[in-house]
Protein backbone atom coordinates (compact mmCIF):
# COMPACT_ATOMS: atom_id res chain seq x y z
CA UNK A 1 0.00 0.00 0.00
CA UNK A 2 1.57 3.24 -1.06
CA UNK A 3 -0.80 5.91 0.31
CA UNK A 4 -0.40 6.10 3.60
CA UNK A 5 -3.38 8.24 5.09
CA UNK A 6 -1.95 11.14 6.96
CA UNK A 7 -5.66 11.71 9.00
CA UNK A 8 -4.97 9.50 11.76
CA UNK A 9 -1.47 10.81 12.83
CA UNK A 10 -3.14 13.77 12.44
CA UNK A 11 -6.00 12.88 14.79
CA UNK A 12 -3.65 11.26 17.24
CA UNK A 13 -1.46 13.91 18.02
CA UNK A 14 -4.42 16.43 18.33
CA UNK A 15 -5.85 14.26 20.90
CA UNK A 16 -2.57 14.08 22.50
CA UNK A 17 -1.60 17.99 22.38
CA UNK A 18 -5.41 18.45 23.37
CA UNK A 19 -4.99 16.44 26.81
CA UNK A 20 -1.42 18.22 27.39
CA UNK A 21 -3.53 21.23 27.38
CA UNK A 22 -6.67 20.60 29.54
CA UNK A 23 -4.05 18.77 31.75
CA UNK A 24 -2.12 21.99 32.10
CA UNK A 25 -5.59 23.78 32.41
CA UNK A 26 -6.73 21.41 35.44
CA UNK A 27 -3.67 22.30 37.30
CA UNK A 28 -3.76 25.99 36.53
CA UNK A 29 -7.22 25.21 37.81
CA UNK A 30 -6.31 23.62 40.71
CA UNK A 31 -3.81 26.05 41.89
CA UNK A 32 -6.11 28.52 41.15
CA UNK A 33 -8.73 27.34 43.51
CA UNK A 34 -6.20 27.07 46.41
CA UNK A 35 -4.96 30.83 45.69
CA UNK A 36 -8.96 31.95 45.83
CA UNK A 37 -9.64 29.87 48.99
CA UNK A 38 -6.07 30.97 50.09
CA UNK A 39 -6.77 34.85 49.32
CA UNK A 40 -10.60 34.59 50.47
CA UNK A 41 -9.34 33.65 54.35
CA UNK A 42 -6.44 36.34 54.09
CA UNK A 43 -8.78 39.15 52.94
CA UNK A 44 -11.63 38.16 55.70
CA UNK A 45 -9.57 37.88 58.34
CA UNK A 46 -6.75 40.04 58.15
CA UNK A 47 -9.36 43.06 58.72
CA UNK A 48 -9.86 41.25 62.13
CA UNK A 49 -6.43 40.28 63.32
CA UNK A 50 -5.24 43.13 65.86
CA UNK A 51 -3.64 42.88 69.16
CA UNK A 52 -7.53 43.27 71.36
CA UNK A 53 -8.11 39.91 68.91
CA UNK A 54 -5.32 38.03 70.39
CA UNK A 55 -5.21 38.44 73.91
CA UNK A 56 -9.14 39.16 74.61
CA UNK A 57 -11.55 35.99 75.91
CA UNK A 58 -14.65 35.86 72.92
CA UNK A 59 -17.58 37.48 74.74
CA UNK A 60 -21.15 38.26 73.52
CA UNK A 61 -21.43 40.51 70.63
CA UNK A 62 -21.30 44.08 71.69
CA UNK A 63 -19.27 43.78 74.61
CA UNK A 64 -16.04 45.68 73.82
CA UNK A 65 -12.40 44.16 73.80
CA UNK A 66 -13.92 40.93 71.45
CA UNK A 67 -10.99 38.37 71.31
CA UNK A 68 -10.59 34.72 70.60
CA UNK A 69 -7.69 34.04 73.12
CA UNK A 70 -9.33 31.62 75.17
CA UNK A 71 -10.22 29.79 72.01
CA UNK A 72 -6.05 29.87 70.75
CA UNK A 73 -5.65 28.41 74.65
CA UNK A 74 -8.25 25.90 74.41
CA UNK A 75 -7.27 24.85 71.13
CA UNK A 76 -3.36 24.26 72.43
CA UNK A 77 -4.67 22.33 74.94
CA UNK A 78 -6.68 19.92 72.98
CA UNK A 79 -4.28 19.49 70.94
CA UNK A 80 -1.69 18.87 73.08
CA UNK A 81 -3.59 16.50 75.46
CA UNK A 82 -4.28 14.96 71.67
CA UNK A 83 -0.98 14.70 70.72
CA UNK A 84 -0.03 13.20 74.79
CA UNK A 85 -2.12 10.51 74.34
CA UNK A 86 -1.21 9.49 70.87
CA UNK A 87 2.50 9.64 70.59
CA UNK A 88 3.40 7.25 72.85
CA UNK A 89 1.58 3.92 71.54
CA UNK A 90 1.78 5.63 67.76
CA UNK A 91 5.44 5.67 67.93
CA UNK A 92 5.86 2.18 69.91
CA UNK A 93 3.42 0.35 67.71
CA UNK A 94 5.43 2.07 64.90
CA UNK A 95 8.36 0.17 66.10
CA UNK A 96 6.25 -2.86 66.30
CA UNK A 97 5.46 -3.13 62.86
CA UNK A 98 8.87 -2.09 61.35
CA UNK A 99 11.43 -4.00 63.86
CA UNK A 100 9.26 -7.41 64.47
CA UNK A 101 6.05 -7.29 62.34
CA UNK A 102 7.36 -7.05 58.94
CA UNK A 103 5.81 -9.95 57.44
CA UNK A 104 3.68 -11.64 60.49
CA UNK A 105 0.50 -12.10 60.22
CA UNK A 106 -0.12 -10.09 63.05
CA UNK A 107 1.72 -7.22 61.86
CA UNK A 108 -0.47 -7.61 58.47
CA UNK A 109 -3.82 -7.51 60.30
CA UNK A 110 -2.39 -4.39 62.35
CA UNK A 111 -1.67 -2.60 59.40
CA UNK A 112 -4.89 -3.53 57.86
CA UNK A 113 -6.34 -2.28 60.86
CA UNK A 114 -4.42 1.14 60.82
CA UNK A 115 -5.57 1.61 57.66
CA UNK A 116 -9.15 0.90 58.38
CA UNK A 117 -8.95 3.63 61.14
CA UNK A 118 -7.48 6.18 59.18
CA UNK A 119 -10.44 5.97 56.60
CA UNK A 120 -13.53 6.57 59.46
CA UNK A 121 -14.89 9.76 58.83
CA UNK A 122 -13.98 12.00 61.71
CA UNK A 123 -17.98 13.17 62.38
CA UNK A 124 -18.15 9.54 63.20
CA UNK A 125 -14.92 9.32 65.81
CA UNK A 126 -16.66 12.14 67.56
CA UNK A 127 -20.10 10.23 68.18
CA UNK A 128 -17.63 7.32 69.43
CA UNK A 129 -16.10 9.58 71.98
CA UNK A 130 -19.44 11.38 72.86
CA UNK A 131 -20.94 7.56 73.92
CA UNK A 132 -18.04 6.33 75.65
CA UNK A 133 -16.93 9.72 77.45
CA UNK A 134 -19.17 12.46 77.61
CA UNK A 135 -22.32 10.63 78.10
CA UNK A 136 -21.26 8.35 81.40
CA UNK A 137 -19.58 11.27 82.63
CA UNK A 138 -22.41 13.70 81.87
CA UNK A 139 -20.35 16.37 80.60
CA UNK A 140 -18.24 17.45 77.74
CA UNK A 141 -15.33 18.09 77.98
CA UNK A 142 -11.75 18.90 76.69
CA UNK A 143 -10.16 15.80 77.56
CA UNK A 144 -13.47 14.01 75.29
CA UNK A 145 -11.87 16.43 72.77
CA UNK A 146 -8.12 15.46 72.98
CA UNK A 147 -9.27 11.36 72.97
CA UNK A 148 -11.16 12.05 70.08
CA UNK A 149 -8.40 13.88 68.31
CA UNK A 150 -6.17 11.14 68.98
CA UNK A 151 -7.73 8.29 67.84
CA UNK A 152 -7.57 10.54 64.15
CA UNK A 153 -3.88 10.88 64.97
CA UNK A 154 -3.06 7.24 65.69
CA UNK A 155 -2.92 5.74 62.86
CA UNK A 156 -1.29 8.36 60.46
CA UNK A 157 1.71 8.83 63.10
CA UNK A 158 1.95 4.39 63.37
CA UNK A 159 1.96 4.90 59.74
CA UNK A 160 4.55 7.19 59.31
CA UNK A 161 6.68 6.37 61.80
CA UNK A 162 6.82 2.72 60.60
CA UNK A 163 7.24 3.85 56.76
CA UNK A 164 10.38 6.13 58.43
CA UNK A 165 11.40 3.12 60.01
CA UNK A 166 11.61 1.02 57.37
CA UNK A 167 13.48 3.50 55.13
CA UNK A 168 16.55 3.07 57.33
CA UNK A 169 19.15 0.23 56.16
CA UNK A 170 18.91 -3.33 57.43
CA UNK A 171 23.02 -2.96 57.91
CA UNK A 172 22.58 -0.29 60.71
CA UNK A 173 20.12 -2.50 62.69
CA UNK A 174 22.78 -5.72 61.65
CA UNK A 175 26.06 -3.60 62.94
CA UNK A 176 24.35 -2.63 66.47
CA UNK A 177 23.37 -6.00 66.83
CA UNK A 178 26.96 -7.08 66.09
CA UNK A 179 27.90 -4.88 68.63
CA UNK A 180 26.67 -6.76 71.28
CA UNK A 181 23.30 -4.40 71.59
CA UNK A 182 20.36 -5.63 72.83
CA UNK A 183 17.49 -5.21 70.00
CA UNK A 184 15.64 -2.73 72.68
CA UNK A 185 18.65 -0.68 72.86
CA UNK A 186 19.67 -0.87 69.12
CA UNK A 187 15.80 0.27 68.33
CA UNK A 188 16.10 3.08 70.55
CA UNK A 189 19.75 4.88 70.68
CA UNK A 190 20.16 3.88 67.07
CA UNK A 191 17.77 3.43 64.89
CA UNK A 192 15.46 5.98 66.13
CA UNK A 193 17.81 8.35 66.88
CA UNK A 194 18.71 8.17 62.90
CA UNK A 195 14.85 8.55 62.08
CA UNK A 196 14.07 11.50 64.34
CA UNK A 197 13.84 14.30 61.82
CA UNK A 198 11.33 11.84 60.12
CA UNK A 199 9.83 10.54 63.22
CA UNK A 200 8.91 14.30 64.13
CA UNK A 201 7.99 15.23 60.79
CA UNK A 202 5.40 12.35 61.46
CA UNK A 203 4.40 14.16 64.24
CA UNK A 204 3.93 17.55 63.20
CA UNK A 205 2.20 16.26 60.36
CA UNK A 206 -0.44 14.69 62.56
CA UNK A 207 -0.83 17.43 64.65
CA UNK A 208 -1.14 19.83 61.73
CA UNK A 209 -4.37 17.55 60.62
CA UNK A 210 -5.42 17.35 63.95
CA UNK A 211 -5.46 20.66 64.73
CA UNK A 212 -8.03 21.83 61.69
CA UNK A 213 -10.91 19.03 62.58
CA UNK A 214 -13.90 20.62 63.86
CA UNK A 215 -16.19 17.85 63.86
CA UNK A 216 -14.63 15.55 66.00
CA UNK A 217 -14.98 18.43 68.60
CA UNK A 218 -18.82 19.29 67.82
CA UNK A 219 -19.95 16.68 70.31
CA UNK A 220 -17.12 16.10 72.60
CA UNK A 221 -15.33 19.54 73.58
CA UNK A 222 -17.78 22.02 72.64
CA UNK A 223 -17.51 25.52 73.27
CA UNK A 224 -17.57 27.95 75.98
CA UNK A 225 -16.98 31.40 76.37
CA UNK A 226 -15.04 31.17 79.28
CA UNK A 227 -10.67 30.41 79.24
CA UNK A 228 -10.23 26.78 79.12
CA UNK A 229 -9.95 26.20 83.30
CA UNK A 230 -11.75 23.37 83.49
CA UNK A 231 -10.30 20.89 81.28
CA UNK A 232 -11.66 17.68 82.26
CA UNK A 233 -14.59 18.43 82.95
CA UNK A 234 -16.31 21.81 80.86
CA UNK A 235 -16.58 22.91 77.53
CA UNK A 236 -13.25 24.25 76.30
CA UNK A 237 -13.31 27.02 73.68
CA UNK A 238 -11.04 25.67 70.35
CA UNK A 239 -10.46 27.80 67.29
CA UNK A 240 -12.87 25.41 64.43
CA UNK A 241 -15.93 25.29 66.58
CA UNK A 242 -15.39 28.45 66.92
CA UNK A 243 -14.84 29.42 63.22
CA UNK A 244 -18.12 27.02 62.64
CA UNK A 245 -20.40 29.24 65.46
CA UNK A 246 -18.85 32.91 63.98
CA UNK A 247 -19.45 31.92 60.89
CA UNK A 248 -23.04 30.23 60.63
CA UNK A 249 -24.89 30.95 64.15
CA UNK A 250 -24.52 34.40 64.13
CA UNK A 251 -26.49 37.40 61.96
CA UNK A 252 -23.89 39.79 62.93
CA UNK A 253 -21.37 41.33 60.25
CA UNK A 254 -18.83 41.26 63.17
CA UNK A 255 -19.21 38.50 64.04
CA UNK A 256 -18.58 36.69 60.76
CA UNK A 257 -15.42 38.86 60.73
CA UNK A 258 -14.09 37.43 63.92
CA UNK A 259 -14.85 33.93 62.30
CA UNK A 260 -12.49 34.56 59.27
CA UNK A 261 -10.18 36.37 61.19
CA UNK A 262 -10.01 33.08 63.91
CA UNK A 263 -10.00 31.24 59.95
CA UNK A 264 -6.65 33.07 59.02
CA UNK A 265 -5.07 31.75 62.03
CA UNK A 266 -5.67 28.34 62.00
CA UNK A 267 -5.08 27.94 58.15
CA UNK A 268 -1.94 29.51 58.21
CA UNK A 269 -0.51 27.63 61.34
CA UNK A 270 -1.62 24.80 59.61
CA UNK A 271 0.00 25.31 56.37
CA UNK A 272 3.00 27.23 58.13
CA UNK A 273 3.86 23.54 59.83
CA UNK A 274 3.16 21.57 56.60
CA UNK A 275 5.74 24.10 54.55
CA UNK A 276 8.14 23.46 57.92
CA UNK A 277 7.62 20.01 57.98
CA UNK A 278 8.36 19.71 53.79
CA UNK A 279 11.61 21.71 54.44
CA UNK A 280 13.27 19.98 57.24
CA UNK A 281 12.45 16.77 55.84
CA UNK A 282 12.93 15.99 52.23
CA UNK A 283 10.70 12.45 51.70
CA UNK A 284 12.49 10.77 49.00
CA UNK A 285 9.30 8.81 47.67
CA UNK A 286 8.04 12.30 46.50
CA UNK A 287 10.99 13.43 45.16
CA UNK B 1 42.94 -10.43 81.77
CA UNK B 2 40.08 -8.73 80.24
CA UNK B 3 36.81 -8.31 82.62
CA UNK B 4 34.02 -9.27 81.18
CA UNK B 5 30.92 -7.48 82.38
CA UNK B 6 27.61 -9.54 83.99
CA UNK B 7 24.48 -7.91 82.80
CA UNK B 8 21.96 -7.38 85.45
CA UNK B 9 19.05 -8.06 83.38
CA UNK B 10 19.63 -10.34 80.44
CA UNK B 11 19.66 -8.67 76.78
CA UNK B 12 17.17 -11.32 75.71
CA UNK B 13 14.63 -10.31 78.31
CA UNK B 14 14.94 -6.94 77.71
CA UNK B 15 14.23 -7.67 74.13
CA UNK B 16 11.03 -9.50 75.08
CA UNK B 17 10.00 -6.67 77.11
CA UNK B 18 10.04 -4.10 74.47
CA UNK B 19 8.60 -5.98 71.99
CA UNK B 20 5.70 -6.99 74.11
CA UNK B 21 5.61 -3.35 75.74
CA UNK B 22 5.76 -1.95 71.77
CA UNK B 23 2.87 -4.77 71.55
CA UNK B 24 1.33 -3.54 73.82
CA UNK B 25 1.27 -0.19 72.75
CA UNK B 26 -0.44 -0.45 69.37
CA UNK B 27 -3.19 -3.37 70.22
CA UNK B 28 -5.74 -1.93 72.48
CA UNK B 29 -5.71 1.00 69.82
CA UNK B 30 -6.84 -1.17 67.22
CA UNK B 31 -9.22 -3.02 69.48
CA UNK B 32 -11.36 0.41 69.62
CA UNK B 33 -12.19 -0.47 65.46
CA UNK B 34 -14.36 -2.98 67.24
CA UNK B 35 -15.30 -0.77 69.85
CA UNK B 36 -16.65 1.75 67.28
CA UNK B 37 -18.91 -0.80 66.08
CA UNK B 38 -20.22 -2.26 69.56
CA UNK B 39 -20.74 1.52 70.76
CA UNK B 40 -22.27 2.86 67.81
CA UNK B 41 -24.61 -0.56 67.66
CA UNK B 42 -25.74 -0.47 70.79
CA UNK B 43 -26.81 3.57 70.97
CA UNK B 44 -28.62 2.48 67.43
CA UNK B 45 -30.27 -0.15 68.53
CA UNK B 46 -33.36 1.40 69.75
CA UNK B 47 -34.25 3.53 66.36
CA UNK B 48 -33.67 -0.02 63.99
CA UNK B 49 -36.09 -1.52 67.33
CA UNK B 50 -38.61 1.22 66.61
CA UNK B 51 -38.51 1.71 62.98
CA UNK B 52 -37.36 -1.66 61.59
CA UNK B 53 -35.48 -2.64 58.82
CA UNK B 54 -37.10 -0.07 56.59
CA UNK B 55 -35.77 3.11 58.47
CA UNK B 56 -32.92 2.42 55.79
CA UNK B 57 -35.39 3.15 52.91
CA UNK B 58 -37.65 5.48 54.07
CA UNK B 59 -38.40 8.95 53.37
CA UNK B 60 -40.19 10.07 56.42
CA UNK B 61 -38.32 13.30 58.10
CA UNK B 62 -40.45 14.22 60.96
CA UNK B 63 -38.79 14.89 64.44
CA UNK B 64 -42.19 16.82 66.01
CA UNK B 65 -43.35 13.39 65.15
CA UNK B 66 -40.65 11.40 66.02
CA UNK B 67 -40.82 9.62 63.06
CA UNK B 68 -37.61 9.07 60.63
CA UNK B 69 -35.89 7.63 57.85
CA UNK B 70 -32.30 7.20 57.03
CA UNK B 71 -32.90 7.33 52.85
CA UNK B 72 -32.71 11.01 51.93
CA UNK B 73 -29.64 11.18 53.87
CA UNK B 74 -27.98 7.98 52.73
CA UNK B 75 -28.69 9.01 48.96
CA UNK B 76 -27.08 12.66 49.78
CA UNK B 77 -24.04 10.78 51.15
CA UNK B 78 -24.01 8.50 47.92
CA UNK B 79 -25.35 11.88 45.12
CA UNK B 80 -22.16 14.07 46.37
CA UNK B 81 -19.58 11.80 46.57
CA UNK B 82 -20.43 10.03 43.17
CA UNK B 83 -20.54 13.89 41.67
CA UNK B 84 -17.61 14.60 43.55
CA UNK B 85 -15.53 11.64 42.08
CA UNK B 86 -17.10 12.20 38.11
CA UNK B 87 -15.55 15.41 38.83
CA UNK B 88 -12.02 14.65 40.55
CA UNK B 89 -11.07 11.64 38.99
CA UNK B 90 -10.18 12.58 35.01
CA UNK B 91 -8.79 15.98 36.43
CA UNK B 92 -6.62 14.35 38.94
CA UNK B 93 -5.69 11.88 36.25
CA UNK B 94 -4.16 14.30 33.86
CA UNK B 95 -2.58 16.71 36.94
CA UNK B 96 -0.90 13.69 38.01
CA UNK B 97 -0.17 12.95 34.29
CA UNK B 98 0.96 17.15 33.75
CA UNK B 99 3.45 16.51 37.19
CA UNK B 100 4.49 13.37 36.23
CA UNK B 101 6.56 14.76 33.09
CA UNK B 102 7.33 18.22 34.45
CA UNK B 103 10.97 17.68 35.60
CA UNK B 104 13.36 19.55 37.94
CA UNK B 105 12.21 22.30 40.37
CA UNK B 106 9.02 23.58 39.17
CA UNK B 107 7.47 20.33 38.99
CA UNK B 108 8.34 19.78 42.67
CA UNK B 109 7.03 23.11 42.93
CA UNK B 110 3.45 22.22 41.47
CA UNK B 111 3.43 19.10 43.16
CA UNK B 112 3.81 20.58 46.25
CA UNK B 113 1.37 23.24 45.86
CA UNK B 114 -1.48 20.54 44.95
CA UNK B 115 -0.59 18.84 48.11
CA UNK B 116 -1.11 22.11 50.30
CA UNK B 117 -4.65 21.37 48.85
CA UNK B 118 -5.02 18.53 51.18
CA UNK B 119 -3.36 20.34 53.87
CA UNK B 120 -6.25 22.97 54.09
CA UNK B 121 -8.73 22.53 57.30
CA UNK B 122 -12.37 21.34 55.91
CA UNK B 123 -13.82 23.92 58.14
CA UNK B 124 -11.89 26.72 55.48
CA UNK B 125 -13.46 24.91 52.41
CA UNK B 126 -16.77 24.83 53.91
CA UNK B 127 -16.35 29.04 54.76
CA UNK B 128 -14.98 29.43 51.31
CA UNK B 129 -18.00 27.47 49.78
CA UNK B 130 -20.76 29.24 52.12
CA UNK B 131 -19.44 32.80 51.24
CA UNK B 132 -17.63 32.61 47.75
CA UNK B 133 -18.91 29.83 45.38
CA UNK B 134 -22.43 29.73 46.59
CA UNK B 135 -23.05 33.17 45.93
CA UNK B 136 -20.90 32.61 42.50
CA UNK B 137 -22.26 29.64 41.43
CA UNK B 138 -26.10 31.26 42.37
CA UNK B 139 -25.47 34.33 39.97
CA UNK B 140 -22.45 33.23 37.56
CA UNK B 141 -22.79 29.35 37.01
CA UNK B 142 -26.02 28.21 37.52
CA UNK B 143 -28.27 29.98 35.61
CA UNK B 144 -26.62 28.87 32.12
CA UNK B 145 -26.84 25.24 33.29
CA UNK B 146 -29.93 24.55 33.38
CA UNK B 147 -30.84 23.18 30.79
CA UNK B 148 -28.61 20.08 30.75
CA UNK B 149 -31.07 17.65 32.14
CA UNK B 150 -30.84 16.14 35.69
CA UNK B 151 -29.11 19.71 36.74
CA UNK B 152 -32.65 21.20 37.34
CA UNK B 153 -34.74 24.43 37.10
CA UNK B 154 -34.99 25.80 40.70
CA UNK B 155 -31.32 26.32 41.75
CA UNK B 156 -29.73 29.06 44.61
CA UNK B 157 -26.16 28.44 45.00
CA UNK B 158 -26.69 25.79 47.35
CA UNK B 159 -26.94 21.89 46.77
CA UNK B 160 -25.55 18.78 45.13
CA UNK B 161 -23.75 20.92 42.34
CA UNK B 162 -21.76 22.84 44.77
CA UNK B 163 -21.06 20.26 47.20
CA UNK B 164 -20.25 17.95 44.93
CA UNK B 165 -17.32 20.57 43.50
CA UNK B 166 -15.67 21.21 46.72
CA UNK B 167 -15.34 17.84 47.71
CA UNK B 168 -14.18 17.18 44.38
CA UNK B 169 -11.28 20.29 44.71
CA UNK B 170 -10.90 18.29 48.76
CA UNK B 171 -10.31 15.27 46.79
CA UNK B 172 -8.24 15.78 44.19
CA UNK B 173 -4.91 15.89 46.04
CA UNK B 174 -5.35 12.73 47.72
CA UNK B 175 -5.85 11.10 44.19
CA UNK B 176 -3.45 12.97 42.33
CA UNK B 177 -0.18 12.13 44.71
CA UNK B 178 -1.35 8.30 44.50
CA UNK B 179 -2.06 8.36 41.18
CA UNK B 180 1.18 10.19 40.95
CA UNK B 181 3.34 7.13 42.66
CA UNK B 182 1.45 5.08 40.36
CA UNK B 183 2.71 6.82 37.07
CA UNK B 184 6.52 7.09 38.65
CA UNK B 185 6.29 3.52 39.37
CA UNK B 186 5.71 2.32 35.48
CA UNK B 187 8.72 0.85 34.21
CA UNK B 188 10.80 3.05 32.12
CA UNK B 189 11.40 0.77 29.86
CA UNK B 190 7.54 -0.47 29.03
CA UNK B 191 6.89 3.49 27.85
CA UNK B 192 9.84 3.74 26.49
CA UNK B 193 9.38 0.81 24.34
CA UNK B 194 5.70 2.10 23.52
CA UNK B 195 7.60 5.47 21.93
CA UNK B 196 9.47 3.59 20.08
CA UNK B 197 6.45 2.15 18.15
CA UNK B 198 5.42 5.19 17.40
CA UNK B 199 2.69 6.03 20.07
CA UNK B 200 1.90 9.34 21.26
CA UNK B 201 2.06 10.81 24.58
CA UNK B 202 -1.65 10.07 25.66
CA UNK B 203 -1.49 6.30 23.78
CA UNK B 204 1.18 5.76 26.38
CA UNK B 205 -0.37 6.64 28.95
CA UNK B 206 -3.81 5.26 28.27
CA UNK B 207 -2.31 1.24 26.89
CA UNK B 208 1.13 1.32 29.21
CA UNK B 209 0.50 3.32 32.29
CA UNK B 210 -2.53 2.75 32.89
CA UNK B 211 -2.74 -1.09 32.45
CA UNK B 212 0.09 -1.61 34.37
CA UNK B 213 -0.58 0.67 37.25
CA UNK B 214 -4.94 0.15 37.48
CA UNK B 215 -4.89 -1.53 40.59
CA UNK B 216 -2.87 1.53 42.17
CA UNK B 217 -5.21 4.12 40.72
CA UNK B 218 -8.07 2.05 41.55
CA UNK B 219 -6.70 2.19 45.29
CA UNK B 220 -6.44 6.05 44.71
CA UNK B 221 -10.02 6.15 43.58
CA UNK B 222 -11.12 4.43 46.93
CA UNK B 223 -9.16 6.48 49.14
CA UNK B 224 -10.80 9.57 47.63
CA UNK B 225 -14.29 8.01 47.81
CA UNK B 226 -13.70 7.24 51.35
CA UNK B 227 -13.22 10.26 52.21
CA UNK B 228 -15.85 12.46 50.40
CA UNK B 229 -18.37 9.98 51.99
CA UNK B 230 -17.36 10.70 55.65
CA UNK B 231 -16.56 14.56 54.54
CA UNK B 232 -18.80 16.93 57.15
CA UNK B 233 -18.00 20.30 57.36
CA UNK B 234 -17.34 21.08 53.86
CA UNK B 235 -20.06 19.81 53.20
CA UNK B 236 -22.52 20.86 55.62
CA UNK B 237 -22.21 24.42 54.99
CA UNK B 238 -23.24 23.95 51.01
CA UNK B 239 -25.98 21.59 50.98
CA UNK B 240 -28.96 23.61 51.73
CA UNK B 241 -29.82 20.98 54.72
CA UNK B 242 -33.44 19.92 53.04
CA UNK B 243 -34.72 16.23 54.31
CA UNK B 244 -35.42 15.65 51.12
CA UNK B 245 -34.70 13.35 48.04
CA UNK B 246 -32.94 15.42 45.27
CA UNK B 247 -34.39 14.78 41.97
CA UNK B 248 -31.76 17.23 40.48
CA UNK B 249 -28.09 18.28 40.66
CA UNK B 250 -29.07 21.79 41.63
CA UNK B 251 -31.18 20.87 44.42
CA UNK B 252 -30.75 20.87 47.99
CA UNK B 253 -30.88 17.96 50.13
CA UNK B 254 -28.76 16.48 53.41
CA UNK B 255 -25.92 13.77 53.61
CA UNK B 256 -25.44 11.11 56.51
CA UNK B 257 -22.82 13.35 58.04
CA UNK B 258 -24.51 16.92 57.56
CA UNK B 259 -27.60 15.41 59.45
CA UNK B 260 -25.59 13.94 62.10
CA UNK B 261 -23.45 17.49 62.67
CA UNK B 262 -26.39 19.78 62.82
CA UNK B 263 -29.10 18.04 64.34
CA UNK B 264 -26.70 15.97 67.26
CA UNK B 265 -26.28 18.79 69.70
CA UNK B 266 -29.82 19.40 70.56
CA UNK B 267 -31.48 16.19 69.87
CA UNK B 268 -32.99 13.81 72.64
CA UNK B 269 -35.04 10.48 73.27
CA UNK B 270 -35.56 8.75 69.75
CA UNK B 271 -33.98 11.60 67.89
CA UNK B 272 -30.47 10.66 69.15
CA UNK B 273 -30.76 6.95 68.52
CA UNK B 274 -31.66 7.47 65.08
CA UNK B 275 -28.90 9.74 64.88
CA UNK B 276 -26.61 7.20 66.06
CA UNK B 277 -28.35 4.48 63.21
CA UNK B 278 -27.34 7.07 60.79
CA UNK B 279 -23.89 7.37 62.51
CA UNK B 280 -23.72 3.82 61.79
CA UNK B 281 -24.43 3.36 58.37
CA UNK B 282 -21.78 5.61 57.32
CA UNK B 283 -19.67 3.75 59.43
CA UNK B 284 -20.51 0.81 57.42
CA UNK B 285 -20.13 2.74 54.10
CA UNK B 286 -16.92 3.91 54.61
CA UNK B 287 -15.83 0.81 56.29
CA UNK B 288 -16.84 -1.54 53.54
CA UNK B 289 -15.34 0.84 51.14
CA UNK B 290 -12.06 0.77 53.16
CA UNK B 291 -11.99 -3.12 53.14
CA UNK B 292 -13.00 -3.50 49.50
CA UNK B 293 -9.73 -1.31 48.62
CA UNK B 294 -7.73 -2.98 50.82
CA UNK B 295 -8.80 -6.58 49.51
CA UNK B 296 -8.64 -5.61 46.35
CA UNK B 297 -4.93 -4.17 46.51
CA UNK B 298 -4.31 -6.95 48.57
CA UNK B 299 -5.52 -9.30 46.34
CA UNK B 300 -4.09 -7.85 42.99
CA UNK B 301 -0.85 -7.19 44.59
CA UNK B 302 -0.64 -11.04 45.13
CA UNK B 303 -1.76 -12.03 41.89
CA UNK B 304 0.86 -9.92 40.42
CA UNK B 305 3.42 -11.35 42.75
CA UNK B 306 2.34 -14.78 42.29
CA UNK B 307 2.46 -14.26 38.42
CA UNK B 308 6.02 -13.69 38.22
Amino acid sequence: MKQFRKKPIFRRKLLDMSVRVFSLLTLCFALFCMGWILWATFSHGIKSINWDFLINPSKPWGLPRNGIANAILGSLLVTAGAAAISVPPAILGGIYLAEFGRNTRLGNYLRFGANIMMGIPSIITGLFIYAILVVPTGNFSGFAGSVALAVIMFPIILRTTEDILLMIPDSLRESSLALGMSRARATLKIICRAGRTGLVTGILLAVARAAGETAPLLFTAMWSDAWPTHYFTQPTANLPVLINEYATNSPYEGVHSMGWGAALLVTFAILGMNIFCRLIFKDPKHD
Amino acid sequence: MPVIRKHLIRPETIDRIFKVLTLAGVLPAMLLILGFFAQLGWNALPAFREFGVGFIFSTDWDPVMNSYGALPAIVGTLVTTFTALLIAVPLSFVTALFLVETRGWLGQVLSYGVDLLAAIPSIIYGLWGLFFLVPFMQLHVQPYLTWIPFFGKNYNGFGFATAGFILAVMILPFICAIMRDVFKMTPAILKEAAYGCGTTRWETTIDVTMRYGARGLLGGIFLGLGRAAGETMAVLFVIGNSPGIPKALFDSGTTISATLASNFAEADGMFRHVLFALGLILLLLSLGIQVLAQWWLNYSTRKVQGSK
